[in-house]
């Protein structure tokens, strides 16, 4: 039997504000329990809500990122449940009229195996605003749960898919390419152990060609793309085998544990909810103008698709290297300023996905944290530019760059990586070298081919590697055909 | 001046009295407060008191006002409704689940009247939170009705008309959802007044039903209300209801020239619905006489229709008990409150504290609310409601397009005894059926002192177009320039000498 | 719709509120005769009608992102309630508000 496998998610980005969406109290991650819990965070008899603008803002940029619909007009409502964590006994979301609707996102699937890599676009339900929980601490007190509400109140979007996505490997790209536009857009800082980017993923399987839907459980709360994979394929791989053994799949929040790779359902989520959604009478509704988007709209940087092709116009780079380049703002930002400073581009985008992303991946380093910065790249590309270095020797120098060695023009010097390009110099060692070489000479007249890069390599030794390996070439080729 | 004639001077009275120095507030103060000792115990009318914080914001008053930067209501003792938080004071909103609540910060109301130099003579009874019509649902046990302690005052603002119409206070704050201030007003005696939905910010006040929960004055006159508007009104930015407007001075309409039609022009209209079965006869005799009263002041009588009067009733018992089953989920025992002594665990926490710390007729109102906001319900209710409250709401515009004011009974009988309708909700609601649905309008509404009944105050209802509350004011305060109900109180023995 | 005491049993669970037995079948009378008077609605024609959640046709103010508050745990903590079942110090620890164990 064939089956298949249909996944949406629904991600909880925290937005990225000073403070809690309905009040002034700080959302700093780290603080002491409690202590940015304000009288509106631990709901005090009498408090109210008001709307945080930023919070508005940024719901606004990611509707704009997404071409999705901007609702005019947008209600909160509240949703009523009994939780330690959620002081009010309800949580102020928004359920019929979302702020933002309909829209898409383009994601790229890498090739596994034998199956190529693909384009795919998912479709976005909707986007709404709402709070976050506070936190259940465990184990302060024997026997007692302890509860911080700093985090109560903090601003979330949360983003709602289709159930477009049929593979592990669908679902983790479409996490990833939402990860990296909130960031891009500036909305949440992206930080998955803090718990700003959260991933619920529901999961359900169905025979192959079977338009129905099956029963969907939902895995709560992934919080790495690692965690992700093993839980959808795990999820997917017992749905399947119950459904195979006659079993029966019921709709139930379940949980992930990466210590045995499973998935279990939460027991306090046990009884059927009923939430009892309606519009929260504290909060009016929320008006976005056309010249509240055209605002928000001048504010926004420019989108990565955008910036790919731009890339490809202007700089005539592959459609990959564009797309590898614009997978972060970060990336992408470093690219563009090296280019600035006056790096070329085609290898500004080698150097840039080559040697800097490698060395970033080997420390477990951010961009930010580069020892070697976009103007000290350009510099270090204007000298193999100018025929100052070989690209051997950049390495070299790039390495010693990398340990803070000093700046590019010192390094050559210093290490005596400058590259011979005066023609008298390099016919002088030509002619010892054709001199000490007489059968490869006649090799070459006999016409071997190979024996001429034996000649430049010989020549390349003997100037110590620095001879411009470009004029070697040249001349060699003079004087063998002369 | 003897005291009781200083209990029963009006704000401005008291406000020349302070300033030229004929009385210090601190002595004011202490005039009241010994009143209260000597009637409150009978009339249960305060919840909380605390002389020493009373008597130091006098202190503070008086030192204001010999700095000669005193406002109108600077060192005059006012009681405020316990549904206000106000710092470091016991605020319960009558019930057990907040019976030893010390609120850590005060409601936007209590600032008001702190930055006026007012000074706060004690948290006065309610209903528990605020739902009743009698204040006979109070976990700090029921009100008397000054003219008649076998009576109830009304509610849920009870505690508040009973201190005014007791002169147990210069004027009171109240609130009122469906009625809790004018009906209680026209039980009592004296003049109190809703003001339009939004004007006075409701942060820091104890939410029932939200959007329609709504502060504003109980005191002796129309006059007195007004001061006590200039106070409480006012943008406040911490509440998203509270309406950005330029500062009123809700006096400016009272100093109108006199003559002998001061209300000539006047359109008044008579709604048929407020004068249809239901209404006690000689309420409904006191509420003519009134009428004819304005007629003599040049008012022009228009009869007019609010076809959906009788829905408010059940708008009402739908929207404001959705509301405030979700606004009291807030008291689950975890972070203040009432927290059951025993329990097995959290699910038997949360259900044991808060049937413990709830009166009945509030755990009424919260499985009423959680029942029609619950799966397959919603539709055929909350949202029906919500339909049925904007035709109710139009029914005003269409009304206003003929009067000026509206002018009715606030309450369909005067005070009704103690334990009469305690065991019937249905009845009790039938209380509020003149004054609901100015809220579900967000209107506002007085009730104004026109007479008796029996011996039993009987109150007119004026209602006015939104934000049209310093006319109502001019319009009941010509009425008291002619009339002298409102300066009618009751006899009360005064259990000990108090000189 | 008639109400049924299986229906107050599962409201009451909803609202977190423990009711007896008898006191369900108290509860059942009263609210019966509030859904009566309720049920006078259901004879309006509401076709069409936008319902109404506030008084006023406005839209929702928004606040500058400013942190405005400070810590005020210690105060807010003092109000906290007692642990319960024999033990009466405040049900606070280590700033944690606490309540029994919260199973997930």
């Amino acid at each position: 039997m064939e089956w298949e496998v249909v996944i949406g998610l629904e991600t909880h980005t925290q937005l990225q504000t000073n403070t809690k969406i309905f009040s002034g109290a700080s959302i700093k991650y780290g603080a002491e329990p409690n202590t940015q819990a304000c009288e509106v965070s631990i709901a005090l008899p009498g408090v109210l809500p008001v709307l945080n603008k930023e919070a508005v803002n940024c719901a606004i940029k990611f509707g704009l990122a997404i071409n999705a619909e901007i609702a005019p007009r947008s209600v909160f409502a509240r949703k009523n449940y009994f939780y330690p964590d959620l002081p009010k006994g309800y949580q102020i979301s928004q359920f019929e009229l979302p702020v933002v609707g309909k829209g898409a996102v383009t994601i790229q699937v890498p090739a596994v195996g034998k199956n190529p890599a693909y384009e795919k676009v998912v479709n976005i339900t909707r986007a709404h605003l709402e709070e976050d929980a506070g936190k259940s601490v465990h184990g302060a007190v024997e026997g007692m749960s302890g509860i911080d509400l700093n985090r109560a109140g903090t601003p979330l979007l949360e983003i709602v898919t289709e159930p477009d996505m049929r593979s592990a490997a669908e679902a983790v790209a479409y996490a990833k390419k939402l990860h990296e536009l909130v960031q891009w857009i500036g909305i949440c800082d992206g930080n998955m152990q803090e718990g700003s980017f959260r991933c619920d993923v529901n999961v359900s399987v169905r025979k192959k060609g079977s338009d129905r839907l099956g029963t969907r459980r939902e895995i709560k709360n992934l919080n790495s793309f690692k965690f992700m994979t093993q839980a959808i394929e795990y999820e997917t791989r017992w749905q399947i085998e119950t459904l195979e053994d006659g079993g029966t799949i019921h709709q139930a929040t379940v949980l992930f544990n990466p210590d045995t790779g499973e998935t279990r359902a939460m027991r306090s989520k046990e009884e059927a909810n009923d939430y009892r959604y309606f519009p929260d009478p504290d909060l009016l509704p929320l008006e976005i103008t056309e010249a509240d988007k055209a605002r928000i709209q001048t504010q926004m940087p420019e989108l990565p698709e955008a910036m790919k092709a731009r890339f490809e116009a202007q700089f005539g780079l592959t459609g990959y290297d564009a797309a590898s380049l614009t997978a972060s703002r970060e990336l992408a930002n470093y690219f563009v300023a090296t280019v600035d400073k006056g790096a070329e581009a085609k290898p500004a985008a080698n150097w840039v996905m080559g040697a800097i992303s490698a060395k970033l991946n080997a420390e477990e380093k951010s961009l930010a944290d580069s020892p070697v910065g976009a103007e000290q790249l350009a510099s270090l590309l204007k000298r193999i530019a100018d025929n100052t270095i070989s690209n051997n020797a950049a390495k070299q120098v790039f390495e010693a760059m990398w340990n803070g060695e000093g700046e590019v023009d010192a390094i050559i010097e210093a290490k005596g990586l400058k590259q011979v390009s005066d023609t008298g110099a390099i016919e002088a060692i030509i002619d010892e070298v054709l001199a000490a070489n007489a059968t490869m000479v006649e090799e070459f007249k006999a016409g071997k081919e190979k024996a001429f890069n034996a000649l430049v390599g010989q020549a390349m030794k003997a100037s110590k590697g620095k001879a411009n390996p470009a004029q070697v070439n040249e001349l060699l080729k003079k004087k063998l055909t002369a | 001046m003897t005291n009781n004639n200083l209990t029963n001077s009006s704000l401005i009275q008291l406000s020349q009295m302070l300033a030229n120095k004929a009385i210090s507030s601190v002595e004011l103060t202490q005039t009241f407060l010994n009143r209260i000792d000597a009637l409150n115990p009978a009339i249960n009318a305060y919840i909380a008191l605390d002389k020493d914080k009373t008597l130091a914001q006098a202190k503070a008053a008086d030192v204001r006002i010999a700095a000669g930067n005193a406002e109108p209501l600077t060192g005059i003792p006012i009681a405020q409704k316990d549904i206000f938080c106000a710092k470091d004071w016991q605020t319960t909103c009558g019930s057990k689940m907040l019976a030893n609540f010390i609120a850590p910060y005060d409601a936007h109301v209590i600032t008001q009247f702190n930055a006026a130099g007012a000074v706060n003579l004690g948290k006065t009874n309610m209903d528990e939170f605020a739902m009743g019509s009698s204040n006979e649902t109070s976990y700090f046990g029921g009100v008397k009705n000054p003219w008649d302690f076998d009576r109830v005052p009304g509610g849920s603002s009870g505690g508040s008309a009973a201190a005014v119409a007791a002169r147990l206070c210069a004027a009171a704050t109240g609130t009122d959802t469906g009625g809790s201030i004018r009906q209680p007003a026209s039980l009592c005696g004296f003049t109190g007044l809703k003001p339009t939905y939004g004007v006075v910010s409701r942060y820091g006040m104890i939410a029932f039903a939200s959007s329609l929960d709504q502060a504003g004055p109980m005191a002796k006159s129309a006059e007195d209300c007004a001061l006590m508007m200039n106070v409480m009104a006012g943008f406040d930015e911490r509440d998203s209801t509270s309406l950005n407007r330029v500062k009123e001075d809700y006096t400016r309409e009272l100093a109108k020239p006199s003559s002998s039609q001061p209300l000539a022009g006047l359109k008044i209209g008579l709604p048929k619905e407020y004068f249809a079965q239901g209404l006690d006869d000689n309420v409904a005799t006191v509420i003519e006489a009134a009428i004819a009263e304005y007629k003599k002041l040049g008012a022009e009588i228009v009869e007019i229709s609010l076809p959906n009067t009788g829905l408010s009733i059940p708008v009402y018992y739908v929207l404001a008990p959705a509301e405030a089953s979700s606004n009291l989920s807030r008291y689950d025992g975890v972070r203040y409150g009432h927290r059951a002594a025993e329990y097995t665990d959290l699910m038997d926490m949360y259900n044991k504290s808060r049937a413990e710390g709830f009166g009945a007729e509030v755990k009424r109102r919260i499985l009423i609310g959680t029942y029609v906001l619950s799966a397959g319900y919603y539709d055929a209710y909350y949202l029906k409601a919500q339909q049925i409250r904007r035709l109710i709401a139009q029914d005003f515009v269409e009304a206003f397009k003929t009067c000026d004011v509206i002018m009715g009974p606030a309450a369909p009988s005067t005070a009704f005894k103690a334990g009469e309708k305690v065991d019937d909700p249905v009845a009790m609601y039938l209380q509020d059926i003149y004054t609901i649905s100015t809220n579900l309008a967000g209107l506002p509404g007085m009730s104004v002192p026109a007479g008796f009944s029996h011996g039993l105050p009987v109150g007119l209802q004026i209602i006015g177009n939104y934000f049209d509350e310093a006319r109502m004011l001019n319009v009941a305060h010509q009425y008291q320039q002619v009339t002298d109900w409102h300066t009618q109180m009751p006899e009360l023995t005064m259990p000990k000498d108090i000189a | 719709m008639a109400l049924s005491i299986e229906d107050i049993k599962k409201i009451a669970h909803l609202a977190r509120i423990e009711v007896s037995e008898n006191e369900a079948a108290a509860t059942l009378t009263k609210l019966t005769g509030i859904l009566g008077l309720i049920e006078q609605m259901q004879a309006v024609d509401t076709t069409g009608i936008v319902p109404m959640s506030h008084s006023q046709d406005l839209a929702q103010r928004l606040r500058e992102d400013i942190v405005t508050k400070t810590n005020q745990r210690d105060e807010f903590q003092k109000i906290a309630p007692v642990i319960g079942n024999g033990a009466t110090e405040k049900a606070v620890s280590h700033g944690l508000y606490l309540v029994p164990q919260v199973i997930e």
